[in-house]
């Protein structure tokens, strides 16, 4: 009931913000918080550090970015296949990755989307260092112009109001519950008979592909796909999103990426500009050794402590 | 007549042959110092590459303030990093005793992030030169290729160094402790061997080792606050690939890696960059404990 609440009263936040904060970064923002509640699927609730996830987001936004620019696709269309790209690549990568635990699962996601990431370097329809410029934005369901500012935040919400929607639902289902079992004890999960390396991977290809949705919608708004985004950085700006707004909470990574992305515009206008990456390596230190749980979980216990 | 092997002229092959090899020293000791510190610690040290990369800083600051020979370099730097290590292990690794694994990634990565973003802002990212020391300049021509001097010392030197490592490891007592570390550190304490302090000292070294790595690269690759942070994870895949259970195999897994990597710059150059992580990927396929790894 209370969550219902808190959603309700989030959405009409949402609804009415751009009419005092920039659309633009709103949306980014909203993308990002998409990307990280994807990858909080497979690293809070599957357990599986992935240091990949640029991948499969920079991966989205190339794929997205030629299906409008070079093959014409309508909007809707150019960000599935984008995220149809982007679940194909999860399963080639995730069937490797499986075969391997912990530790080993991370380094193996690493040095496969370090290799997609050459990839990307070197093939021609990324446009290499200067990445694919100019991407229209089309027009959503063949009639909203998403040339306009609003026009496109009102789309963008939408799809980060499906993916969350779906994120959650699949958390909360049977498949959720299962996943979460691995999670704690993967010996018992086997024991009662679940194919474990299947549910993994499912997981890991959903996350790949709603990691890709929201790549795709990245490169519809800003009209631009790079090398940014498929490099590490990126990957690990994913974890830190997730690690600081709450591991294994659904509300956590939106609100992590809420805070980066906050910061981050707020840095790169003013004196400490070049210091970003230092300011979230920071971050990073002082979210493992005092924070493990995030803001989300930390609110959660305060709250849970104090009633 | 040897003059084309293959279809390429010997000078090429044997040319990329040797920078692979180099590569794969780089390569060896980078993953050496790894799985020593994945030993005792269990914790995979994503900052490698950044205390690499200090190490070649330390030999270049050394050069510059003190008049440090690159010889005393090659001694200093690894002391003085390692410092650094021991510092990092005390202050910040320790504390993540007994939380999962995947914190000591997340907390080194974070640390990656923070000492390269440091010395980019002090330094930008253009490499600055380090050179060759005088006694190394120069090389001598064996007839199929030219070898300079100090491309082969840093072969024997990597070498030299794992096989102490391995000597250190296999054939004194405070090696036998740090392999009982390895396999059970509880006993191990229980036996009155100061466990804590042997784990500092397994991270130290460890990073001293990679600042080993980072002075001998430093007259090659030059000195850049970057030059660490793409070499990491090719390492990785060469710990994936060859399990990180052992010496030996870490070795031998990394030169051969490095020269597997220099043949595909000769006969198939676009492939280059991208077929460590082919063959990680292959072999994670066919033998997913890695070739030296057990099968857990």
């Amino acid at each position: 009931m209370n969550t219902k609440i808190a959603y309700l009263i989030a959405i009409g936040l949402l609804l009415v913000a751009p009419l005092a904060i920039y659309p633009v970064f709103l949306m980014k923002l909203l993308c990002f918080a998409l990307f990280a509640s994807a990858f909080n699927l497979i690293l809070g609730f599957g357990g599986l550090l992935s240091f990949g996830h640029a991948a499969f987001f920079g991966g989205a936004a190339y794929v997205t970015g030629h299906a409008l620019k070079v093959w014409g696709l309508p909007t809707e269309l150019g960000i599935l296949v984008g995220a149809a790209v982007a679940g194909l690549l999860g399963l080639a990568i995730g069937s490797l990755a499986i075969r391997r635990q912990g530790i080993y699962f991370a380094m193996i996601t690493l040095a496969m989307a370090q290799m997609v990431y050459f990839l990307f370097v070197s093939s021609d329809f990324t446009g290499g260092e200067n990445g694919l410029q100019g991407v229209p934005r089309g027009k959503a369901l063949g009639f909203i112009d998403l040339q306009d500012n609003l026009s496109m935040y009102y789309f963008v919400l939408a799809i980060f109001v499906i993916g969350y929607f779906v994120i959650s639902r699949t958390v909360n289902s049977p498949f959720g519950q299962v996943l979460s079992a691995i999670r704690d004890n993967e010996a018992r999960a086997t024991s009662l008979g679940y194919d474990v390396d299947r549910y993994k991977l499912l997981a890991f290809v959903l996350s790949a592909t709603l990691a890709g949705v929201a790549g795709g919608t990245k490169t519809v708004v800003f009209q631009l796909a790079s090398l940014t985004d498929a490099h590490w950085h990126m990957s690990g700006e994913v974890v830190l999103m997730t690690l600081l707004g709450g591991l294994g909470t659904i509300p956590g990574p939106a609100v992590g990426a809420g805070i980066i992305i906050t910061l981050q515009n707020y840095l790169a206008s003013g004196p400490l500009g070049a210091w970003v990456p230092v300011v979230l390596g920071v971050i990073f230190v002082i979210c493992v050794l005092a924070f493990r749980r995030g803001v989300v979980g930390e609110l959660r216990e305060v709250i849970r402590k104090s009633f | 007549m040897l003059t084309d092997l293959l279809g390429f002229p010997p000078q090429v092959l044997f040319g990329q042959l040797l920078l692979g090899l180099i590569n794969g020293a780089f390569y060896a000791v980078l993953s050496l110092g790894l799985a020593v510190i994945f030993g005792l610690l269990n914790i995979v040290n994503f900052a490698h590459g950044a205390l690499y990369m200090l190490g070649a800083f330390a030999a270049l600051a050394a050069a510059k303030w003190l008049g440090i020979s690159y010889w005393g370099a090659l001694i200093i730097a690894p002391i003085v990093v390692g410092a650094f290590g021991i510092v990092i292990e005390r202050l910040l690794l320790r504390r993540l005793a007994g939380v999962d694994h995947l914190y000591g990634l997340l907390l080194t990565f974070g640390l990656a992030l923070v000492i390269e973003g440091t010395f980019v802002k002090l330094f930008g990212s253009s490499g600055m030169p380090y050179s060759t020391p005088a006694s190394l300049q120069g090389g001598v021509n064996l007839g199929f290729m030219f070898l300079p001097w100090y491309r082969g010392w840093v072969v024997v030197a990597s070498l030299a160094v794992c096989l102490a490592t391995w000597l250190l490891f296999e054939r004194t007592k405070i090696g036998a402790y740090l392999r009982a570390g390895t396999e059970n550190p509880k006993l191990l304490q229980a036996f009155g061997v100061n466990v804590p302090l042997l784990t500092t000292l397994a991270y130290g070294y460890g990073v001293a080792l990679a600042a080993f790595a980072g002075v001998l690269a430093a007259p090659i690759t030059q000195v850049n606050p970057l030059m660490g942070s793409n070499l990491i994870i090719v390492v990785f895949a060469v710990v994936v690939i060859g399990g990180m259970g052992s010496i030996v195999g870490a070795v031998v897994t990394g030169l051969a890696m490095g020269v597997i990597e220099g043949l595909t710059k000769v006969f198939w150059p676009e492939a280059s960059a991208t077929v460590i992580f082919v063959v990680m990927a292959i072999v994670l396929v066919l033998r997913p404990a890695g070739l030296f790894g057990k099968a857990s």
